[in-house]
């Protein structure tokens, strides 16, 4: 299978501090890859440096078969990208700001016209097409960028924290219309946080966290390596509980307290639910859900907070 | 079309828009300078300057402050803004352009602007009968100039900055300075040595005085020369540093 990207020991320093410390990736054509990490593991570090804005300061980088230190231009014409702050031309209209975006890949006017036609059709914004950038909604503006960063017909594209703050039906048509993307065979990559985003949309994904990968997979694989299959939640009424964790013990792979709940990691959530009622502990409260990728993230980066 | 040429025309399709707003400033600026400086003030001035109608002798160097103040105009805000809030420098460098195309198609548009601003002034100095020699549109060129002169250093000091309050400082320290103290309004020689050697050093003053010789039909001898190669410098070094901060700030 032809690799799109190719990184072997990849590194980003800014001077005394490196953002990505040696990681190897590879994007096959077709796939839908995601990198997840909290904020400051060295996505979008990672993500400038595929899209040909950043040099690498180590390490092997191929994009698309080429070498960005010196194909760069080369490369940028073939990819297509959204970045995580909608940079939009606001003194033009909807439709000019594809056409003029089209302009810099050297695309003549008249195909650049029917071309934005189509996109615009396409994340259906044909209706706004001759009205101003500044009234649309942020889900609008983010579609968008997301038909903008299209223009140019792009072999891949990168998408940085695409559905970062949509409301909950704008992230839903965004995801709808990346995946009809992915069906006509372009190569989607994307940074996000959002677990859902992620199970989703990704084949295949890294967790990186401080600069480093630290697990690799399929969200499924993902889950069946670092999480057990199902996960009981519960909830006691007491003050802490920090106190029913040992008369917990020995139930599930693993538990986690929380300042107001504990996590019971098991196979079977209803046995564990069961026994704990077994145990005479009555909790206030019992769930018992799939686990999801959003363990295996916090499991793997921790639940300390990154700002 | 080399890329260059599509980052000079996305700034065409974005003056189209606004372009509105800015063609009264360009046309009623130098009808009221031309008014309040070369009738108002020229009113006192009996006998001229040089052997010239005061009037005669303000306008070239008005003309090529026009094109710096174009120039400063273009290459402030914008270049900030471009960077700090709209990022289009940044979509900019994610399509298939070179730090050079980016750079050089804004700064093509910059010399448009000031070609037009200088033009539309050319064009208000016929109306009061203010020019007199055939080598008059040579003007233009010398506006082209000393515009690239002083909007090349300048975007490389937007590209520079993350607030506005540092375009403050740039017009208080340089740009009144240059503009009062280049030979626009009288002559330097009536300056103290000390802001002769500000008139000296910016580019202002050998615009004004290359922008003179055209006006009056004065042979500009050796010192036109050397005025040509001093503003060539202050182009080169200009380009040379915006190209480096614009390279910093895009490629990281």
């Amino acid at each position: 299978m032809e690799s799109l990207i190719h990184a072997r020991g990849l590194v980003k320093r800014f001077g005394e501090f490196t953002a990505v410390d040696g990681i190897d990736v590879d994007v096959r054509r077709g796939e839908a890859f995601g990198f997840l990490g909290p904020n400051g593991a060295g996505k979008s570090s990672t993500m400038r440096m595929i899209g040909c804005v950043s040099p690498p300061s180590g390490g092997e980088l191929r994009i698309l078969g080429l070498d960005p230190r010196r194909d760069g231009p080369r490369i940028r014409s073939r990819l297509g990208v959204c970045p995580q702050l909608d940079n939009l031309d606001i003194e033009l209209n909807v439709r000019e700001n594809l056409t003029t975006y089209a302009r810099f890949f050297g695309i003549p006017r008249k195909v650049a016209r029917r071309r934005a036609d189509e996109l615009l059709d396409f994340v259906q914004l044909s209706e706004r097409a001759d009205s101003k950038v500044e009234p649309l909604s942020g889900g609008m503006k983010r579609r968008l960028t997301i038909a903008r960063a299209l223009v140019n017909e792009p072999e891949m594209v990168l998408l940085d924290e695409p559905t970062t703050g949509l409301d909950p039906q704008a992230r839903h048509l965004v995801w709808e219309r990346l995946f009809r993307l992915k069906q006509q065979g372009v190569t989607l990559v994307l940074t996000t946080h959002y677990m859902d985003e992620a199970e989703q949309l990704c084949d295949r994904l890294v967790v990186m966290d401080g600069g480093r990968i630290v697990a690799e997979g399929s969200p499924r694989a993902l889950i069946e390596q670092y999480s057990t299959r199902e996960v009981v939640e519960l909830r006691f009424a007491a003050e802490s509980q920090e106190a029913y964790a040992e008369k917990l013990a020995g139930l599930g792979d693993r538990l986690e307290v929380l300042p107001d709940r504990i996590l019971l990691y098991v196979d079977d959530g209803d046995e564990a639910a069961a026994e704990v009622q077994g145990r005479s502990l009555a909790p206030a409260s019992v769930l018992v859900r799939r686990s999801s990728l959003e363990d295996v993230f916090l499991h793997l980066t921790g639940r300390t907070l990154v700002d | 079309m080399t890329p260059g040429a599509y980052v000079l025309e996305y700034h065409l399709v974005n003056y189209r828009r606004t372009w509105r707003a800015s063609a009264l400033s360009t046309l009623v600026m130098p009808l009221l300078t031309m008014l309040g400086f070369g009738v108002g003030v020229g009113a006192y001035v009996s006998g001229g300057v040089d052997g010239v109608p005061y009037l005669d002798w303000i306008v070239p160097g008005l003309i090529a402050s026009t094109a710096v103040q174009a120039a400063i105009g273009e290459a402030t805000w914008p270049v900030l803004s471009y960077f700090e809030w709209l990022k289009v420098y940044f979509a900019q460098a994610a399509a298939p352009l070179r730090v050079a195309d980016i750079l050089g198609g804004h700064l093509a548009f910059m010399l448009f602007r000031i070609l037009l601003s200088a033009t539309a002034f050319l064009g208000v100095a016929v109306l009061f009968g203010a020019v007199h020699s055939w080598w008059a549109p040579l003007t233009l060129i010398v506006a082209l100039l000393v515009g690239f002169a002083v909007s090349a250093p300048t975007v490389a000091y937007s590209a520079s900055i993350s607030s506005d309050s540092y375009l403050a400082i740039l017009m208080r320290f340089a740009i009144l300075p240059m503009s009062l103290f280049s030979g626009v309004f009288f002559p330097i020689e009536s300056l103290p040595l000390v802001l002769r050697w500000v008139a000296w050093a910016l580019p202002l003053w050998h615009g004004v005085d290359l922008s003179r010789d055209a006006m009056l039909g004065l042979a500009p001898g050796w010192l036109g020369l050397w005025h040509v190669l001093y503003l060539l410098a202050w182009c080169a070094l200009g380009w040379w540093l915006a190209h480096s901060r614009f390279r910093r700030r895009l490629v990281i």
